[in-house]
């Protein structure tokens, strides 16, 4: 029997699954079902992905049913605590790390678990302090001078081993570059389910099961995402989404060193790092950022948006349609396919908020919009909005800026 | 050299837009194209054996339509392509395509370089490419900028990190996924055209490339869709409409208010 069929005696050939469906896969063409002279619908089990979004469209009438055969996991009963990686380079802990201890915190009041942090690396020990400032309450260390702070398959296996053997029943990731590529890998080894990039996370009151909250189709979709039989239960964490931890008073939580797991040799060679020479690349970290969209015209035109990011002491973002039109390098773009920021102040310049830009960006404490086209969709998401042209209105907010009028 | 380009048929996301009555998808119109991270590892792919020499093939996972990806990396220059395509697939997460595709690699042979974008743009997970390494058991590298060299199975990449990039050595074979900045695709060529529209694409069935059956598709993927829901719709703040000199000066005004200061420090 296939995984997911209609049950025709409850479909009233609404065509809410129809349009639900993001892969065409369902057309209004089987018998006559529950009202009168309404066709049913049939699924093309060819084109569909079982990704389940006609059966929420459909909760009304419960005419779409996917059955999915229970297949084993591990012994779950085993499994209990929050457990968050604690990435770092280059001397400091990642910024995302007090975000997914203050998400780790608060789903801490609802399972009533200890929270832990993975700390693997060469001198890591100097992060400990910080880490239990957080209100960590023990942290499983390996600190060997053999692990570089770039071999990342030396510490995905170091982490799985831990894993195994702590058995933690969630366990957070940044959803930084590392963070999505360690955890997968991480995943992989001991075949549990990682959810990407989460942007809410909340414990079910029924099953107690992790509940992981992520955009899809470029935002256009928000899915949750149950990891049901397998554990721990992954999830990254996208950046500059969930709130810090604030810091404790006294500090409660002990250093647990693993000096018992081997520390393999890493088959990666690390080089050297090059830090972006311009500041104004940094834009996971900015305060302020002006970006420059469709609406620069020219890459020359970019210039204007740098004068206004040194006016704001910002850092220079772009959309996709800048970036594609080879206006400015990929590495300013914000979005879905690029860099998702939170800054103080985000400056919108010339960018129609297209969702997949939006995606990137609406978490911003604050949003401004200088565009021509009144109806563009980014003053939908912008606390306050120029309506003009951005050429006469750049210059004139420089000159307030530098002038301090 | 033996390079395998995996890739994935996507709906055009960037196309896709909410109706703001039922605030639901309109997907009236939205074609299916190759994920567009996956163009610059087809691209990158198709320079690395313009200078090393061998093969490029191009590989998927997806219902028979996707076919049709794979016949677009052909026009752009990959040598051959499969699809794995079962109905046992059907409903994969991305540990269960990670699974299958790492099974047809070896079906295939292997290779000494796996190439894929950073993420799909419908799932936005990118997490297939160190899924596929670690079955594989070589070691993979993500969001790669570079490649700078390969001699004697050794290569060089650049790897575009938050704050700057790193540069990393690895042995062969290896995984990696690319991000834009990597090169300028080409559009394909006429001769690649006449190649993709003759080119016979072998489906691989999960008896084929030999995959246990319970790790495959929705059975063999530990996570599952609770609900899927449109984000509510925003709700817009203040616009100014008029002279620069006023909109700026209320925009400012309404930000001092706030007390929300944007001068930089000079």
């Amino acid at each position: 029997m296939d995984p997911i069929r209609v049950i025709v005696q409850n479909c009233v050939g609404c065509n809410l699954c129809v349009k639900a469906c993001a892969y065409d896969a369902i057309t209004l063409s089987g018998p006559v079902g529950a009202r009168e002279g309404k066709p049913t619908a049939v699924i093309d089990l060819v084109k569909c992905t079982l990704c389940g979004s006609c059966v929420e469209a459909c909760k009304r009438y419960k005419a779409i049913v996917i059955t999915r055969s229970t297949f084993k996991g591990q012994d779950i009963t085993k499994y209990s605590g929050i457990c968050v990686f604690a990435e770092h380079r280059r001397g400091r802990l990642a910024s995302v790390v007090p975000e997914i201890i203050g998400a780790a915190r608060e789903l801490q009041k609802d399972l009533s678990a200890p929270v832990s942090a993975i700390l693997v690396g060469n001198g890591v020990r100097a992060y400990a302090e910080e880490l239990l400032s957080y209100g960590v309450d023990e942290i499983w260390m390996i600190d060997h001078p053999d692990i570089g702070d770039f071999d990342e398959d030396v510490q995905a296996e170091l982490v799985a081993q831990i894993l195994m053997e702590r058995k933690p029943e969630i366990f957070l990731g940044g959803g930084t570059v590392v963070g999505r590529s360690l955890l997968p890998r991480v995943a992989a080894k001991i075949l549990t389910g990682l959810t990407a990039d989460c942007t809410e996370l909340s414990i079910d009151p029924s099953t107690m099961l992790l509940r992981q909250t992520r955009p899809a189709f470029g935002g256009n979709i928000m899915a949750t995402i149950l990891t049901q039989n397998h554990r721990p239960q992954m999830a990254t964490v996208r950046h500059k989404v969930m709130k810090p931890a604030e810091k404790v008073g006294t500090p409660q939580g002990k250093v647990v060193e693993l000096t018992h797991i081997p520390v393999p040799k890493s088959k990666l060679e690390f080089i050297e790092f090059v830090e972006e020479k311009t500041a104004t690349v940094n834009l996971v970290e900015a305060d302020v950022i002006v970006s420059g969209g469709r609406g620069i015209k020219d890459p020359k035109n970019f210039a204007l948006i740098e004068k206004l990011a040194l006016a704001t002491g910002g850092a220079v973002g772009a959309s996709r349609a800048a970036v594609d039109s080879g206006w400015i390098p990929y590495s300013h773009q914000v979005g879905q396919t690029g860099k998702t920021v939170k800054p103080k102040v985000y400056i919108a310049c010339g960018i129609s908020g297209a969702i997949q830009h939006l995606a990137g960006m609406k978490g911003s404490d604050m949003i401004v919009a200088i565009n021509s086209d009144p109806n563009a969709p980014i003053f939908d998401v912008a606390h306050y909005g120029i309506v003009g042209d951005l050429f006469q209105v750049i210059p004139e907010l420089v000159k307030r800026l530098e002038n301090g009028v | 050299m033996k390079i395998i380009v995996c890739i994935k048929q996507v709906p055009d996301t960037t196309n896709v837009r909410i109706n703001p009555e039922t605030n639901t998808l309109v997907r009236e119109g939205v074609q299916s194209i190759i994920n567009p991270f996956d163009v610059y590892a087809i691209e990158e792919s198709i320079r690395l054996k313009e200078k090393h020499g061998g093969a490029v093939t191009a590989l998927t996972m997806g219902p028979p339509q996707a076919a049709e990806a794979l016949r677009e990396a052909i026009g752009l220059g990959a040598d051959n392509a499969f699809l794995v395509s079962d109905r046992a697939f059907a409903g994969a997460d991305t540990l269960a395509t990670a699974f299958a595709l790492a099974c047809a690699i070896r079906h295939l042979g292997g290779a000494d370089i796996i190439l894929m974008g950073r993420q799909a743009i419908d799932g936005d997970t990118g997490q297939v490419g160190p899924g596929v390494a670690e079955n594989l058991d070589i070691s993979h590298i993500t969001d790669i900028r570079k490649i700078e060299e390969i001699v004697d199975g050794r290569i060089v990449v650049e790897r575009l990190l938050e704050e700057g990039y790193a540069r990393i050595a690895a042995r062969l074979p290896v995984v990696l996924t690319v991000v834009k900045e990597i090169n300028t695709p080409r559009l394909p060529s006429l001769k690649g055209k006449l190649a993709a529209k003759k080119a016979e694409i072998p489906v691989l069935k999960a008896a084929d490339i030999g995959a246990e059956v319970e790790r495959l598709g929705l059975n063999g993927s530990p996570t599952q869709v609770m609900k899927i829901f449109t984000p509510p719709k925003p709700g817009g703040g203040k616009k100014f409409t008029g002279e620069p000199a006023e909109t700026v000066g209320a925009l400012l005004a309404e930000l001092t208010a706030a007390g929300i200061t944007i001068k930089g420090a000079h």
